[in-house]
């Protein structure tokens, strides 16, 4: 019988994690950027429950509350700046945000 | 009489009142008062020094200790101050000189508009000219070091309406830079390998070091030296800092701070007594600075830039003597160059002041006419360089030449002939500077009336000293300088004229300064015995008589056979120098353009190349920096997957 | 060991846990100065005078400092303490590097002060979150935990984030903002990536526990481990500005207004090294040295150069500053490089006087940058030397000391770093370090250049006015930088005191 061992959930997590990153380096809009960020933030939540039911402690699953309120915090703040940004530029593009260079 | 530190407090006191108080005090006050500071510390120094006499022969060294600077484990620095023959011989002529040069000043830049700034700047270099020399551990040296760098740069700038003046401070500041490295790189090696920085303390452990390290560290020591005394490779900011005011040329440009380096390696014999073939180096860079500035010196026609040239090769001369071993000798030459060549820049400050600010020498003549002191003085300076007895530079050039012919150094004997050619040289081009600008027809008067049409000054404009803008005209009549400026020079040429009776070759007991150095300096070579001596200074004399001769004939056959030459020589100041190429029978004015043309052009391009090459790289980063921010995340992944690919390397290991 | 953590948050809800409320009072008192100045000043509204966030702000710090020196005496008394079930330690590394935050957060307010008053922007969030910002750093200082390192980071960052973008009528604060907001985040994640990657390797987030962990077992299957090390090193890096990932630096120092670019530079700076040597020096210096020396020496030498490079072709002062800092940080990378306790003193007293030398820079760039913080080109600064004396004064000793000149704090930082280097054998480091110094005394030569021996500013702009309080904060960054260079013994010696110490938490 195939059994998921927690490899392949951390597998799963790298996988998540690349695909932040890379969706991060390859779009524009800055919410969609944001929402990368995220799906970066969760993967490594993956992670840390994964290794904390192969290793049966605890620690792993409290960090995640931890990371989960950062991550909240986070997106508190990036939407604040966003928000403000886009009342002056009406685009989300983060190509056009460059004033600073050089 | 232990109040070392009042030496360079009183220079200092003078730089933090004039800070404040300087508009106040305002023209001549700021002058008048940062001139007493110094002329305060000269005679503190001379009570330090009268102390210091008294003492027994071996114990001449105070040491004082104000506090602690750094301490972190066994490492101790302490802000000390070590008062010893070598470093009160250097306060003596630093204090004495710079008191004179700061009651020319005085009258010098009398009116100008930054008068009270330039004494602030000019009691700074003094108290940290006092500090580089009095300094009882290699960092406080070092921070003399970097305090007479800024002030230098700073007072070359001075009069920074002109950019070019900019410019020059800015070349004198990279070249600097570049030397300072490796007095930090030796500073550094000096206390990994002994553990201390302190003068004192490196001396009994110094012959522990490797050969080596010593040589290794001798040689960094030297790149320093080089930046800051002028030598090959770096000399070439000397000629250029002559854009700052003639004062501070004097002072910082010939007596002092050009000197550093020399005092330096001095104070560090005990390591270059162990450093092997980097005295060889020493040696030869010193004697082929010598050579290459004394013909550059040949070529110029602006009246400053001849002495700085001349400064330079002069320089070469002590590195010369340090090379072979003959400290006492560079030391004497540092003294003796100090008083003749203070005097032959204020001299020549006096003829610029007195010819509204123009300094192209193919203008002046006959001046001895209108300037009766400052021609009296500088004739003294000029036969003291020349190495005409009994003048003061004979002394000292002569005790160089004869130690660097008994030296083991390689090839001695060809720095010995080195050391007689230049000393020809200097002969032929103080006598060239002295006849352009002494003798001769009144050539000011027809600078605007030049056979091919040409302007004289158009080449050599941009060289005036033009804090104010009066130019020369036909009809200008020179007015010897104010007392203030006169004195000094009265002052200094006494000095340039007896300074040689301090180290007499004649038997033992008149070796002065040979028995005051004596205790702190180690390895002191042998000077050859008596005959052979006395044999090489005919020679030299001979060499400097011939040097005037030729120049004498070079510049007096138009006055011999006026109908014959005149019009074209006096009007085209380049067939001058065709004729003392005629005369030398070398490779000719080529080769002496191709010297002036090899600084211009090789030396100043490695500098500009190098501090263009770090621009132009930074540009080429500056295009990484897109402003965008997926560039950045990019930059960012780039680097963490190099760094997880790195630690893949390590996997398992 | 978090589990740990979350009991006592869990028994805080029937009965306090056994916390010694004594032993944290500076990150207590900073973080509830914060919300207390928010409490306050919402209920009071418009009653109160100007100057009081800041003051406020200013005692709340100097409280915290008090709390600092008496427990410092008590740390040498009893002892390194591990608190709150091991997840804070208490020594005197991190109480240093809480001491300099305090000191940044004053000058900070200060300078802060100055220039709400100048742009006619309001409000108390900006004390707010300095205030925050510092107890967030102070949190990192002192973490004994990953996560509670992690949280320390990320209050100090998200405070910042939203500092940076706080003038919103300039789009290049927004700008900036945005900026740091993103490659933070992005940072962030990998850091805590790394974070996951060495828990599952070592089976805890307590770095006492990871230390004895790796000192007990050998790891055989080490990819885990070393990929955790490599991805936290990149979350440290990127907070600290080390290059390659420091492109974020110069866009968001120069966009972000000037008193939080001065704190940027000071106060971030060291709270991401002070993380950084408790992780790598401290947690895995004994065990995984060899593998991480390399990364951190690639990064140092890389910093050092690039750093001192870029800021050379620089013509907006602020962006100069930017990269001399990423050149600074290349100095501390050296010293942490060194992973000893000679090497970490040395960043401590590099941190301490950078944060003196870069926040009275910083002031003079506020100051100077005029109503409207837009006059930050190098051409802005000429004449200086004629207008305003005593600034440009202040100005060129803030630089000479950068550049290392002796008698100031620089020098003496400088030469601790690179006698780090050399006694832990990377001579080749302390050279490269040293030619650093040496390229990057031209930079600093330009903008002294332009103050004394260029002309008049070319068009009339507005005046330069030099607040009082920016005044305060500008003299007391003179008196660090020129104490720390004549008289740096005591320092020295707290430095050297200062060493970091893991204490094993008690059951």
């Amino acid at each position: 019988m195939f059994t998921l061992t927690e490899t392949w959930y951390l597998v799963l997590a790298a996988l998540i994690f690349s695909i932040g990153a890379v969706g991060l380096l390859v779009r524009r809009n800055v919410l969609v950027m944001f929402m990368c960020v995220e799906l970066m933030l969760n993967a490594v939540n993956l992670t840390f429950v994964s290794f904390s039911t192969a290793l049966d402690d605890l620690g792993g699953q409290t960090a995640v509350f931890f990371v989960l309120v950062v991550a909240a915090a986070e997106v508190v703040v990036g939407l604040g700046i966003i928000v403000a940004i886009m009342r002056r530029r009406q685009s989300a593009d983060v190509d056009d945000i460059s004033l600073m260079r050089g | 009489m232990t109040a070392v530190w009042l030496i360079p407090a009183l220079p200092l006191l003078g730089f933090v009142t004039l800070v404040v108080l300087g508009r106040k005090f305002g023209d001549p006050g700021a002058g008048i008062f940062a001139a007493c500071m110094v002329g305060l510390s000269f005679l503190g120094t001379l009570g330090v020094f009268a102390h210091l006499l008294s003492l027994p022969h071996e114990e001449r060294a105070i040491s004082q200790t104000l506090f602690t600077w750094i301490s972190s484990g066994s490492f101790k620095v302490s802000i000390g101050f070590l008062a010893d023959p070598l470093s009160i011989t250097m306060c003596l002529f630093i204090t004495g000189i710079g008191a004179l040069i700061h009651i020319y000043s005085v009258g010098y830049m009398k009116g100008d508009p930054k008068f009270s700034k330039f004494f602030v700047y000019l009691n700074l270099f003094v108290a940290s000219m006092l500090l580089l020399v009095l300094g009882d551990n290699l960092l406080l040296t070092f921070l003399g070091w970097e305090g007479v760098g800024a002030c230098s740069y700073l007072l070359i700038s001075f009069w920074f309406t002109d950019p070019k003046n900019a410019s020059a401070g800015k070349k004198a500041f990279v070249t600097n830079r570049v030397g300072d490295f490796g007095f930090m790189l030796a500073t550094f090696l000096v206390w990994v390998t002994l553990g201390t920085v302190n003068y004192e303390q490196i001396r009994p452990l110094a012959p522990g070091l490797a050969a080596g390290t010593a040589t290794a560290i001798a040689l960094l020591f030297f790149l320093g030296a080089t930046g800051k005394s002028a030598q090959l490779p770096l000399f070439v900011w000397l000629p250029d800092a002559m854009a700052g005011p003639t004062p501070v040329s004097a002072l910082i440009h010939a007596a002092t701070m050009v000197t550093a380096g020399v005092y330096l390696l001095t104070r560090l014999s005990p390591i270059m007594a162990e450093a092997g073939w980097a005295n060889d180096v020493v040696a030869w860079v010193g004697a082929l600075t010598a050579l290459v500035a004394a013909c550059a010196a040949i070529a110029q026609n602006d009246i400053k830039k001849v002495l700085a040239y001349s400064t330079v090769s002069q320089l070469g001369y002590m590195f010369l003597a340090v090379g072979t071993q003959s400290y006492v000798a560079a030391v004497f030459h540092m003294i003796t160059h100090a008083s003749f060549k203070a005097l032959l820049f204020l001299g020549s400050g006096s003829v610029i002041h007195a010819m509204a600010h123009e300094q192209d020498m193919r203008k002046y003549g006959n001046l001895r006419k209108y300037l009766p002191i400052t021609y009296a003085t500088f004739m003294v300076g000029w036969l003291a360089i020349a190495g005409i007895p009994p003048l003061s530079g004979f002394w000292s050039k002569d005790e160089i030449l004869a130690g660097v012919f008994n030296a083991k150094t390689f090839g001695n004997l060809a720095l010995w002939v080195i050391g007689m050619a230049v000393a020809l040289l200097t002969a032929f081009y103080m006598t060239r500077q002295v006849i352009m600008t002494f003798f001769g027809e009144e050539k000011w008067r027809h600078a605007e009336v030049d056979a091919h049409g040409h302007e004289l000054h158009a080449d050599e404009e941009d060289a005036v000293d033009d804090h104010d803008h009066h130019h020369l005209t036909p009809d200008h009549t020179p007015h010897e300088s104010p007392i203030s400026m006169t004195l000094p020079l009265v002052v200094l040429a006494g000095a340039a004229a007896v300074a040689g009776l301090l180290n007499l070759p004649f038997g033992d007991p008149l070796k002065f300064l040979e028995h005051w150095l004596e205790p702190t300096i180690v390895g002191e070579h042998e000077l050859p015995p008596g005959w052979v001596q006395a044999l090489l200074s005919l020679a030299a004399v001979a060499v400097a008589v011939i040097g005037i001769l030729g120049a004498r004939a070079v510049y007096f056959q138009k006055k011999v056979d006026p109908a014959k030459i005149e019009k074209p020589v006096f009007a085209h100041a380049w067939y001058i120098d065709e004729t003392y190429a005629k005369f030398m029978g070398g490779p000719g004015e080529t080769a002496f353009e191709d010297v002036a043309q090899f600084d211009q052009k090789i030396v100043d391009g490695a500098v500009n190349g190098i501090a263009g090459g770090t621009v132009g790289l930074g540009n080429r980063l500056k295009g990484l920096q897109t402003g965008l921010v997926r560039t950045y995340g990019l930059g960012m992944a780039i680097g963490a997957v190099a760094l997880l690919a790195y630690v893949v390397t390590r996997i398992g290991g | 060991m978090t589990a740990a953590v979350l009991q006592n948050v869990l028994a805080s809800v029937g009965g306090l846990p056994s916390i010694e409320f004594s032993s944290v009072a500076p990150s207590i008192i900073l973080a509830l100065g914060g919300v207390l100045l928010l409490t306050v000043v919402s209920v009071t509204k418009d009653k109160l005078p100007v100057w009081f966030p800041a003051v406020w702000t200013i005692s709340a710090a100097v409280a915290a400092l008090c709390t600092v020196f008496r427990l410092w005496i008590r740390v040498g008394k009893w002892g390194n303490l591990s608190l709150i079930s091991g997840a804070v330690g208490l020594d005197r590394f991190s109480l240093f590097v809480i001491g300099t935050l305090c000191v940044s957060v004053v000058m900070g307010a200060l300078l802060l002060e100055g220039y709400l008053r100048r742009e006619d922007l309001e409000g108390p969030e900006w004390y707010v979150l300095l205030l925050l910002a510092a107890a967030g750093g102070t949190t990192m200082a002192a973490a004994n935990d990953l996560i509670v390192l992690f949280i320390g980071l990320e209050i100090l960052s998200i405070a910042v984030y939203i500092l940076s973008a706080m003038h919103r009528r300039r789009m290049s604060s927004l700008e900036s903002g945005l900026k740091y907001f993103i490659h933070g985040a992005f940072a962030s994640a990998f850091l805590l990536y790394g974070i996951a990657m060495v828990y599952g390797a070592t089976g805890s987030t307590n770095l006492a526990r990871i230390s004895t962990f790796l000192a007990d077992n050998v790891i055989t299957q080490n990819g885990l481990m070393l990929g955790g090390i490599a991805l936290m090193l990149v979350g440290f890096a990127f907070k600290v500005a080390a290059v390659p990932f420091h492109q974020w630096a110069p866009d968001v120092y120069q966009g972000a207004p000037t008193p939080v670019s001065a704190f940027m530079a000071a106060a971030v700076k060291t709270a991401a090294f002070a993380g950084m040597i408790r992780v790598f020096v401290l947690a895995l210096g004994p065990t995984y040295r060899d593998e991480w020396r390399p990364m951190v020496l690639a990064l140092a030498v890389l910093s050092l150069l690039v750093g001192s490079v870029m800021a050379l072709v620089q013509t907006n002062v602020k962006r100069m500053l930017a990269y001399s800092s990423i050149g600074h940080a290349g100095f501390i990378l050296v010293a942490v490089h060194s992973s000893t306790a000679m090497g970490t003193s040395a960043a401590l007293f590099y941190l301490l006087s950078y944060t003196f030398m870069v926040m009275g820079s910083f002031g003079v760039v506020a100051v100077v940058g005029r109503k409207g913080d837009g006059h930050h080109q190098l051409s802005d600064y000429r004449g200086l030397g004629r207008i305003r004396p005593g600034l440009a004064l202040a100005f060129t000793i803030f630089l000479l000391a950068q550049a290392g000149v002796p008698l100031t704090a620089g020098f003496l930082s400088k030469f601790y770093v690179i006698r780090s280097a050399i006694d832990s054998g990377d001579t080749a480091l302390g050279v490269v370090a040293m030619l650093a110094a040496v390229i990057a005394a031209f930079l600093y030569l330009r903008v002294i250049v332009a103050m004394y021996f260029e002309g008049e500013p070319g068009d009339e702009v507005a005046p330069v006015k030099v607040p009082a309080a920016v005044s305060v904060a500008i003299g007391i960054a003179l008196a660090g930088t020129l104490l720390l260079g004549i008289v740096p013994d005591p320092v020295t010696h707290a430095a050297n005191e200062a060493t970091a110490e893991l204490v094993a938490p008690r059951r």
